[in-house]
């Protein structure tokens, strides 16, 4: 399982990245299987951490995100309306899901080594 | 994201270890442990329609039925007509429900003038028999539940039929679709029944619980690809076979479904609920992008007029497909509305099934 150190990450699996990046952790797609479908926020929209903000469906199920932050989303990744596969094969890279302006950042994320222990 | 775990205490087939040895995702169902997926829906998906892939369906009940009243009892509890099921062959039927709805959709195989075995699904095991042994007593017939005895295995796929007849010891090739004879396969003593549930050509497997995993293993070796729940379900709703507990069900009208052809004109039990015309109908339906899943509210001119029963994006037409169940007097319309969180999302109405091999 991929858990990059310079992440931090909430229980409910998504990543926050220190620039605000979003996306759901290598253990999450590999758990969801095939994406086919990603239903992404409006920018501009203010978010409350633990707030669903976003859809990624695989062919069998359809599966809540979360914002690991509170903030306002300044940008979506529109590529995954063409390639919803990039969260399955790039999850820290071009499958990241929005960028938050973050105000506040949850009070349950977990540094790599918590989240690897927590989900090992 | 949540719930991506359930544990529980869950029954297991004779091929669970071979499933955790193949890297299988292991999920809930119908009180089984059973594989979800190995190397993925998709790609599974595409080995049944490309070439050949194989599922463990051995959570399925079988029931014996023998006696000098066999074929009377079930000609009274199905609605296909078992007259005309000649030894050796198979049969898709019903066992309509007493207050109406389905107790459950089955395959019957006849062995003998007075002998039949049964097919049904995992999660109505208990039911099915309380059903029909409260049924059977009135009847010279003898009931036999013999699901713990039996490891079964669907291979499905273009090249089903050619992968397992270099291992058979008995021409496959040429059996009909339907048929249903003893064989070994592997030097393994089997039934086989060329039947399936994907919409391929194929073979289903019965051999002997204890026999299960090393059948399982050798057509591992043969070069079957192993396939789970999810991809059974991509395949069944493209080809719009209907599934216990979505589109049949104890209240759902079973003439609803387009498989009326599974109501001959006899009696049988329960014939008054199904002589009364449906007030709902089975619909396909096809969106641009968005995957719909069973319980969407489907809308027509603002009013809710039915439900998805099942839904998921086609792998082989790269687009959403559904099946729904829509009052009858909404059911001609050309395209729908389906409420997807909140938001509306055209759908188009078409034929059933999504996908026919060319062949079939």
């Amino acid at each position: 399982m991929n858990i990059p150190s310079d992440l931090k990450y909430a229980a409910s699996h998504e990543w926050l990245k220190d620039d605000g990046t979003v996306g759901i952790s290598d253990f999450a797609q590999d758990q969801l299987g095939d994406v086919v479908y990603v239903e992404l926020p409006e920018v501009g929209r203010e978010v409350k951490a633990g707030e669903t903000v976003a859809v990624v469906e695989s062919v069998k199920t359809a599966s809540d995100i979360y914002s690991p932050a509170s903030g306002t989303i300044v940008a979506v990744n529109e590529a995954l309306g063409s390639a919803p596969e990039q969260v399955n094969g790039e999850p820290y890279g071009d499958g990241w899901l929005f960028k938050l302006d973050v105000t506040e950042e949850g009070g349950d994320l977990m540094d790599a080594a918590a989240y690897e222990a927590a989900n090992g | 994201m949540t719930n991506l775990d359930e544990t529980g205490a869950l029954r297991r087939t004779p091929l669970h270890a071979a499933h955790l040895r193949a890297g299988a995702r292991m999920v809930p169902f119908g009180g089984w442990d059973m594989p979800v997926q190995y190397a993925g829906v998709k790609a599974e998906h595409a080995a049944v329609r490309e070439s050949a892939g194989m599922f463990d369906v051995s959570h399925m009940g079988e029931f014996r039925v023998t006696g000098p009243d066999a074929e009377a009892f079930l000609q009274y509890v199905t609605t296909n007509d078992l007259s005309k099921l000649r030894p050796g062959r198979a049969q898709y039927n019903w066992l309509p429900g007493e207050t109406g709805g389905l107790v459950d959709d089955i395959y019957i195989y006849r062995v003998s003038a007075d002998e039949f075995f049964m097919v049904v699904n995992a999660s109505n095991i208990a039911k099915d028999w309380a059903h029909l042994t409260r049924q059977a007593a009135k009847y010279s017939a003898v009931l036999t539940d013999e699901s713990d005895q039996w490891g079964l295995i669907a291979v499905q796929g273009p090249k089903a039929a050619d992968l397992l007849q270099l291992h058979a010891d008995t021409d496959l090739i040429a059996r009909k679709k339907n048929s249903f004879f003893s064989a070994h396969l592997f030097g393994l003593p089997v039934w086989l029944a060329r039947t399936g549930y994907t919409g391929e050509d194929g073979f289903e497997v019965f051999v002997a619980a204890e026999q299960a995993e090393e059948m399982w293993n050798q057509l591992l070796s043969a070069g079957l690809i192993p396939a789970g729940l999810g991809a059974r379900d991509t395949l069944r709703l493209e080809a719009g076979f209907p599934l216990y507990g979505h589109e049949f069900s104890d209240s759902i009208h079973p003439l609803s479904s387009t498989y009326t052809w599974v109501v001959k004109d006899k009696q049988h039990l329960g014939r008054e609920h199904i002589d009364l015309a449906p007030s709902q109908k089975l619909i396909g339906l096809t969106l641009d992008k968005v995957p719909v899943r069973e319980g969407y509210p489907v809308q027509l001119d603002g009013q809710v007029v039915g439900h998805i029963t099942s839904g998921s994006l086609s792998p082989t037409l790269g687009y959403p497909v559904a099946m729904a169940l829509v009052n009858v007097q909404s059911a001609d319309a050309e395209a729908y509305g389906v409420e997807v969180r909140g938001k509306l999302h055209e759908a188009r109405r078409v034929a059933l099934p999504f996908y026919k091999k060319a062949d079939v």
